[in-house]
């Protein structure tokens, strides 16, 4: 049997060692109209019998193979980098692929000083004080964040603004997260020109009207936004601030190497920060595992959702590290915990850290400079086949074009797919009044011959599809 | 400097200005750049300034200060720490699946979608369910989506009453959390003097206002929960729905069904029950599977398989070439109207349903069985030598299952030596200490849980070692109070990591 070692003198030992005659016998407890056993058809058909691992072998490998592609310029929340081969080297090690929590410190010390070394960098990172262990993936980290929010109001504050321009997908799960709680959220719509969040319009009261800004708890602010714009931060950082209002970044932890970090933002800098550390060092792998990362300035960090480790020192004085402020936690404080999370993403965490470490400040900031050139040609290749940028407003490494019309975004994109070309998010879904657009995104992974070409495909595509044009659509 | 020194350095201390790899970086000159001045970052993140090797060499060191399934026994009570297989590791990060981007067209996503689809069907027929969805990211948020299904399903018939959540004392914290999370006001039932839910005390609570109960069976104290029909019967009697907590799946499997015992919504951790790496605390996966009632208010999206071009199917496609090219597809909100939402960026832990997908193949539908089978057996025979040792059984009189309480009270009591004194002392002799103080109802407790891939030499060394430990306690109960005594680092103070929070270096 796959994985388990015993033999049947074992387990003849075994039962008589427990004073029963059978496996059967163990199960005694179980009312027997429960029993699958007593079953007259087995039940389990979906299963089929065992494979050895180089059957599963031949199989999985045909499947993987199918999905396999030649260019990606797809980035819409999950992005494409180099992943130095040493980091799954080393994160697939047996001590920290197949440790847990660590619960007992003393037999965890590796996971534990690793976590603190990464709460050290994502705060350096950010420019600001405090980082939990990690949360499930940027959309929770955000859900998580605007309910830590409301907790630092002391309930007081229950409206969340949260503009358009932040990733259609957190929306949803902060949607999810809220809809069980009091909890209300306020769309902020973004300028049409630029593609940033209507500053004008909420400082004037447009969204929320002056006397009605008490009950706001925070402000949520993407940078780089989904459509990969930059945002102007220091006006809605001081505003929100005047108002009482908190603001939580949602950011890209590669763009931070970049662009001015949430802790540096207005005056008094973001108070909440999160999103998705899926650049760091963690495969597209179908949109998980990924990671979340939650940080705070310190006077919130007993709000803070999750695991946090802290330095401390042994019966002997010597340094070592412990989960810490577990009285937040739901294994003690039960239905009054700040969350319910658990597991998180501990080997995700792992990775980033080594990725972190591996390329240092100056090698992160290499790949965000040159993920921001590769976008910026490929937008001026683009806009040489007749395509427009949507937007006056800078941009990160994603740019948002709009496609000639006498072209069918979405029949390009259908027909590049056939070619193994994914060639960037059709946003209509999302924005129905973005028609005809799309977002690309370059990293540092492409080479200028690899833009070359696709712009050159797309060029060949529009050709043809433009006699095609509707005829699914 | 000693090597010990050495090792106990923060990588930040191995950092020296100018070094790095710049190998893993690209080259920077001749780099259009449109920001405005004011945007970009002045000031430098200090992070660490080192070469490859002392990267590697750093985080292999302090890999070797963890105990890992692969390198201890592991009888982490709950947590089912089985061996996860090397080959279902590998075959999940084949460079197909590892690059295939969350947003990739339907085309060229058709491998991917087959797995997630049939490890529905399976999971579906594992469980006796109706229905599968995937996306959760861990136990605790299959139990919050669970439990907002719940409360869906209650305000769509207009029972808005229905604002409390029953939970035993056993539970795990994570069900009051996620209860408390979604809305709910947790009402506590003790478990009677047996192990099994106090039957007259649930009676008692059940009213209009429940709106369910959560329930892990087997429960925490390792005990199956006789009364379950009854229990299904009472709550359902009175409106409410069955949670299932899917912790303790593995002690089943193959043999009995939440399904079957009346359950409305469940949860799995794909990483105890089938096989998935911990990670040091995660990546976990959760899916949820429920009965027909709760289908439409599921968590999106699902993997669904289509037969024909209908017009409804029309909008998922590009064109009709395409859809000629797809057998699955992503079901979405348009198709789940009622569905309680999304609850992760993509489909979730992807990576972990496909490490769980290959176990679950290579067991076969004969294999499930041999899991629980030999799950019961370990704990029973742990169990019964430990006993044989003087260790007090919380439950003495009842069959364990997949894992077992014992209680040190006495050891306490008598002799000051507390669950978490021999707990150190247990790392000290190379065995990772089972989960402590868990179920809170059992004072000075153990909750133990071997698992299947663990052989009876292995059990029988941890029994040797207990064994040691009882003699210890009579004949030198100091190396106990003061454990752990060998290992690197000796307790920590965990008071004084609280008191003078030092979480950045």
């Amino acid at each position: 049997m796959p994985f388990i070692p015993h033999t049947t003198a074992e387990i003849e030992q075994m039962l008589t060692t427990i004073g029963v005659q059978q496996l059967d016998d163990l199960f005694i407890e179980i009312p027997d109209e429960l029993k699958l056993s007593n079953a007259v058809a087995d039940p389990i058909q979906a299963v089929p019998s065992g494979l050895t691992e180089l059957e599963i072998k031949k199989l999985l490998s045909a499947r993987a193979e199918q999905d396999s592609y030649k260019l990606n310029f797809i980035g819409a929340g999950s992005y494409e980098h180099h992943i130095p081969a040493a980091i799954w080297d080393i994160a697939s090690r047996g001590e920290f692929l197949t440790s847990y929590t660590p619960y007992q410190a003393e037999a965890s010390q590796g996971t534990l000083q690793l976590l603190y070394e990464y709460q050290t960098m994502l705060t350096r990172l950010m420019a600001t004080q405090v980082s939990n262990a990690s949360m499930y993936d940027g959309a929770t980290a955000l859900a998580e964040a605007v309910l830590m929010a409301v907790r630092l109001s002391g309930g007081k504050r229950s409206k969340i603004l949260l503009p358009q321009t932040v990733h259609p997908n957190y929306r949803l799960v902060v949607q999810t997260v809220v809809q069980t709680r009091d909890i209300e959220l306020i769309a902020v719509p973004y300028a049409e020109d630029s593609g940033r969040i209507a500053v004008k319009q909420l400082i004037a009261g447009e969204i929320v009207a002056a006397q009605n800004l008490t009950e706001v708890a925070a402000l949520v602010i993407p940078q780089p936004n989904f459509f990969g714009v930059i945002e102007e931060v220091d006006n809605l950082v001081t505003w929100a601030h005047a108002q009482g209002i908190l603001v939580i970044a949602v950011v890209n932890p590669l763009a931070m190497a970049l662009l001015r970090p949430p802790g540096e933002w207005g005056q008094q800098a973001a108070d909440i920060i999160c999103g998705e550390g899926q650049p760091f060092g963690i495969p597209l792998a179908s949109g998980g595992p990924y990671c979340g990362f939650m940080c705070c300035k310190k006077a919130y960090v007993r709000q803070l959702p999750g695991r946090i480790v802290g330095r401390t020192t042994d019966a002997n004085g010597k340094i070592g590290y412990v989960l810490t402020l577990q009285a937040r936690e739901q294994h003690i404080r039960r239905a009054k915990a700040t969350s319910n999370i658990c597991t998180n993403q501990g080997l995700l965490v792992t990775a980033m850290t080594l990725y972190m470490s591996m390329l240092g400040f100056a090698g992160i900031r290499a790949v965000a400079l040159k993920s921001h050139h590769n976008t910026l040609t490929l937008a001026k290749l683009l806009q040489e086949q007749g395509f427009k940028p949507k937007f006056n407003a800078p941009y990160f490494h994603e740019v948002i074009l709009q496609a000639p019309a006498s072209a069918s975004v979405q029949a390009i994109s259908a027909k590049l797919a056939q070619e193994r070309i994914l060639s960037g998010y059709v946003v209509e879904g999302d924005y129905p009044e973005l028609a005809n657009c799309i977002i690309c995104c370059a990293t540092e992974t492409k080479t200028a011959e690899e833009l070359a070409m696709f712009a050159q495909a797309v060029g060949r595509m529009l050709t043809k599809t433009s006699s095609s044009l509707g005829s699914i659509a | 400097m000693s090597n010990q020194n050495i090792s106990n350095m923060l990588i930040f201390d191995k950092s020296t200005e100018g070094r790095s790899t710049k190998l893993q970086a690209p080259d920077i000159t001749n780099l259009l750049i449109d920001i405005p001045q004011h945007c970009l970052r002045r000031s430098v993140a200090k992070l660490p300034e080192v070469a490859e090797l002392d990267v590697i060499r750093h985080y292999t060191n302090l890999s070797q200060r963890n105990f890992a399934i692969d390198t201890n026994f592991y009888p982490l009570g709950s947590c089912t720490m089985k061996y996860n297989p090397r080959g279902a590791h590998q075959l999940a990060s084949l460079p197909g699946f590892l690059q295939r981007h969350p947003a990739a067209d339907l085309s060229l996503s058709q491998g991917i979608m087959s797995c997630l689809f049939e490890l529905q069907d399976m999971l579906k027929d594992i469980t006796g369910m109706h229905q599968v969805a995937l996306s959760p990211l861990a136990g605790a948020q299959g139990e919050f989506a669970g439990v907002a299904m719940i409360r869906a399903y209650h305000q769509q018939r207009g029972d808005y009453q229905r604002d409390e959540i029953i939970v035993p004392d056993s539970a795990h914290g994570t069900n009051p959390a996620s209860a408390a999370m979604c809305g709910f006001k947790v009402r506590e039932i003790p478990t009677a003097a047996d192990g099994d839910l106090d039957f007259a005390k649930l009676k008692a609570a059940i009213s209009e206002r429940t709106a369910g109960i959560m329930l892990t069976n087997p429960s925490t104290l390792g005990l199956f929960e006789r009364q379950i029909k009854p229990i299904a019967a009472l709550i359902h009697q009175a409106g409410g729905l069955l949670y299932y907590d899917g912790a303790n799946l593995n002690a089943i499997l193959g043999l009995v069904r939440p399904g079957d015992m009346g359950f409305d919504v469940i949860h799995l951790n794909l990483h105890k029950t089938f096989a998935t790496p911990h990670g040091g605390g995660g990546p976990g996966c959760g899916p949820i599977a429920v009965s027909e009632r709760l289908a439409p208010f599921l968590p999106m999206p699902i993997v669904g398989k289509i037969d024909k071009f209908t017009d409804k199917s029309k909008s998922k496609f590009k064109s009709e070439s395409e859809f000629k090219s797809v057998q699955y597809t992503w079901l979405t909100q348009q198709d789940y109207p009622h569905s309680i939402g999304s609850v992760a960026t993509f489909a979730g832990n992807v990576g972990i349903m496909l490490r769980a997908y290959i176990y679950i193949r290579m067991l076969g539908r004969e294999g499930l069985r041999r899991v629980a089978n030999m799950a019961v057996l370990n704990a029973n025979y742990l169990l019964r030598k430990l006993q044989d040792l003087g260790f007090q059984a919380a439950y003495p009189k009842r069959r364990a299952m997949h894992e077992f309480v014992i209680t040190f009270k006495r050891e306490a009591k008598q002799n000051n030596l507390t669950a978490l004194n021999f707990a150190k002392r247990l790392l000290d002799l190379g065995v990772h200490a089972p989960t402590m103080y868990f179920p809170l109802l059992v004072p000075e407790c153990w909750l133990i849980e071997p698992t299947e891939t663990e052989s009876k030499a292995t059990l029988d060394h941890f029994i040797n070692i207990m064994a040691q430990l009882a003699d210890e306690a009579k004949t030198a109960p100091e190396k106990i109070r003061n454990a752990p005594l060998t290992l690197p680092i000796s307790r920590l103070d965990e008071a004084l990591a609280a008191k003078n929070l030092d979480i950045v270096f």
